[in-house]
């Protein structure tokens, strides 16, 4: 009783602890090993990128100048914050979200100057001292590359502007407001304008062949554009594909089985090397445009089959009911059927985007410099050729913040359309005691 | 049995009428041979043990189920695989299920207004109207702007019946409408049906509650083993039936 009553008085954090990480020898044993080890990870991991990195600055030691170092310090101490703030869960959802954004903008800003010193100073003599971490002065020297591939250089602009429109139009659509009919206008417009600026050859802007696209740009472009047409077509080959009509069926399952069957680098190689042999001559289709036909065929037969699962996870008394109100086949699956079905599947639905965003780097394979490709070609500078980990680094940061924030977006989607429709036992019973009375008078 | 007959009947006397239906799942034979002709503005209750076929009777009435042999004609339309005739009838045909159906992506007021704005082609507004018209006399106005989900299961079978009504059919169907109710909110769900046959709907209930029947209903259909066995009004029915099946299930259910 009595050391009951003194773990009563200890605070809550300490006897969290003692219960959950130290409630007998050998549990407490694994902890302090598990906590050694992560501090020596996280250690080293730091040490790497951030404290004997290699920013270009510059600095006898190619470190980042003592008088520089607080702007590392700082934005170290935000980010801990943040993580803080996430984890104890002083703020969720919006807000949390907005926290995020105000730390990064912040870190962005103290940062600024010493990573614009990267460029500038750009030299691999600094990453030779032995003790040097991460050369990230690397990434100074090659980002535009990377980003930008053999777009010409002092054009870079018209991609960077027409990558801020793209990821803006994706962003926009992202938002409920935006989920009108008109938002395929504002895509097509929106798609015209970036083609006219990667494309140019008119007010001054130079002309740029497809065969020079490359980087970021050329990446977005082909998982984007490829997923946008590849939905539509996804929803046709599913509802085809579970038709009473024996031809349409036929057809939707000749399809996908023959795609699902063959890999994405064969689909590329029929599209880049087999279509021309069939063209008349004389007849040339861009390189960029077979490869983006490719990945959209390849997509369209991945998200047909999720798609086909939500239609057959329906239960059957919304067709019926669909059916006995008088709807057509289309109002029917337009109104009750696609909306329910696509939302049940939003999960496996974002995999398959996400899976279609990495997967546009196989397009190496037909020589198109995509941001992989990009990178890859930049690590073959004999002067940086050992820091090649840095620029990978780099790219697989690029690649995560699309992949993650596409994750993170679905799992907002799904909550927030969840809303208002399914509601916990909580909340049941706060309804049920509302209606009680007129419910039960009636 | 001379179907040709039958048909000759006045059209516009007769809203429902199966001649020779017959119907199989597989080998199965679930409907055999089922005449039936229910008048406008007729009350028809069908009862039966579980399995008699009657839920599928009511159901190729508005062709959620094909039937395969026989004719089907149901306000002057014959039930044909005509995608037209099948659309125009189930505009006219009402249909209440066990379990609701509702759709639960949409609020209340957009699951009432869904079928009158496409099917229709209604203005928002005057849909809108519409639904709350018919909420009213469901008796839960309030619930316009929420969803299926939020509201008790008698509720939610009023709101079902209100989205028929807001088509304005000229029969309803209910296929056994308060089985799938908790037993205190079966009375909220049958007042609102007993209204509705007061005012003059033509109305086809596959039902247990007998005392629905005896209330409203102009004919008693039962059926069994996919045939109907007896039709009589209520009040024959339930004192004086011709059958021994029909004594016996009335036996089980009348304690």
């Amino acid at each position: 009783m009595a050391s009951q009553g003194n773990q009563q008085q200890l605070p809550s954090g300490i006897l969290w602890l003692r219960e959950n990480l130290f409630p007998n020898w050998w549990n407490a044993l694994l902890t302090v090993v598990v906590v050694w080890l992560l501090v020596e990870l996280v250690w080293s991991l730091a040490d790497w990128v951030i404290l004997h990195a290699v920013w270009g600055a510059v600095d006898p030691e190619g470190l980042v100048p003592y008088d520089e170092q607080w702007r590392l310090l700082l934005s170290a101490a935000v980010v801990v914050g943040l993580v803080i703030v996430t984890m104890v869960r002083l703020a969720r959802g919006s807000a949390l979200a907005a926290v995020w954004a105000v730390g990064a903008v912040f870190i962005a800003v103290i940062m600024w100057d010493m990573v614009a010193s990267i460029e500038t100073n750009a030299s691999p003599e600094a990453c030779r001292a032995p003790e040097a971490g991460a050369c990230w002065a690397v990434i100074g020297d090659k980002y535009r590359f990377i980003l930008f591939g053999r777009y010409p250089f002092d054009e870079q602009w018209r991609p960077l502007l027409a990558m801020v429109i793209f990821i803006g139009l994706i962003v926009f659509s992202c938002l409920k407001l935006a989920w009108k009919p008109w938002l395929a206008l504002v895509w097509a417009g929106g798609l015209v304008v970036c083609a006219g600026l990667m494309y140019g050859g008119f007010w001054g802007m130079r002309f740029v062949n497809t065969e020079l696209w490359g980087g970021l740009p050329l990446t977005l472009i082909l998982s984007v554009v490829s997923c946008v047409l590849a939905f539509p077509l996804a929803i046709a080959l599913a509802l085809g594909r579970r038709s009473d009509m024996p031809i349409v069926r036929a057809i939707c399952v000749g399809f996908i089985e023959l795609i699902r069957g063959v890999p994405l680098i064969t689909v590329l190689f029929m599209a880049s090397v087999m279509l021309p042999l069939f063209l008349p001559s004389g007849v040339t289709i861009d390189k960029v445009l077979r490869a983006l036909v490719g990945i959209t065929l390849f997509a369209a037969a991945y998200l047909a089959e999720v798609v086909r699962g939500g239609l057959q996870a329906m239960p059957r008394g919304q067709y019926e009911a669909a059916d006995a109100l008088g709807l057509t086949y289309w109002q029917k699956m337009a109104t009750v059927i696609l909306p329910q079905a696509l939302r049940s599947v939003i999960p496996p639905l974002v995999n398959s985007f996400i899976s279609t965003f990495k997967d546009t780097s196989l397009v190496v394979i037909i020589s198109l410099t995509d941001l992989l490709l990009a990178a890859k070609v930049s690590t073959a500078d004999p002067l940086w050729r050992p820091y090649f980990v840095e620029i990978y680094v780099f790219v697989a940061v690029i690649y995560f913040i699309f992949c993650f924030s596409m994750s993170r977006y679905s799992q907002w989607l799904e909550r927030d359309l969840a809303r208002g429709q399914r509601r916990d036992a909580r909340q049941k019973v706060a309804v049920m005691a509302r209606s009680g009375p007129e419910g039960g008078g009636a | 049995m001379s179907p040709e007959h039958e048909a000759s009947a006045p059209e516009h006397e007769i809203a429902i009428q199966l001649l020779g239906v017959n119907k199989w799942f597989g080998a199965f034979h679930v409907l055999r041979d089922i005449n039936l002709s229910i008048a406008r503005k007729e009350r028809v209750v069908v009862c039966g043990p579980s399995g008699s076929g009657k839920s599928t009777m009511i159901r190729c009435i508005n062709r959620l189920e094909e039937h395969q042999q026989g004719r089907i004609i149901v306000d002057g339309i014959e039930l044909t695989n005509d995608l037209k005739n099948i659309e125009a009838i189930r505009r006219e045909v009402g249909m209440v299920f066990q379990s609701f159906n509702l759709f639960p992506h949409l609020t209340v007021l957009e699951n009432l207004t869904l079928a009158p704005r496409w099917v229709r082609k209604m203005p928002r507004k005057q849909a809108e109207e519409i639904a709350r018209h018919f909420l009213e006399r469901v008796r839960i106005p309030e619930q316009a702007d929420k969803y299926p989900g939020q509201l008790s299961g008698g509720q939610q079978q009023r709101v079902a019946i209100a989205r028929a009504l807001c088509m304005q059919p000229k029969i309803m169907l209910f296929d056994e409408p308060t089985s799938a109710l908790d037993p205190e909110m079966v009375k909220e769900v049958l007042d609102t049906m007993v209204e509705l046959a007061e005012e003059g709907m033509t109305m086809v209930c596959v039902t247990h509650e007998m005392g629905f029947a005896r209330q409203v209903a102009d004919m008693v259909v039962f059926m069994a083993d996919g045939e109907i066995v007896e039709m009589a009004p209520p009040e024959v029915f339930f004192t004086n039936p011709k059958e021994q099946r029909t004594r016996t299930f009335l036996s089980q259910i009348l304690h």
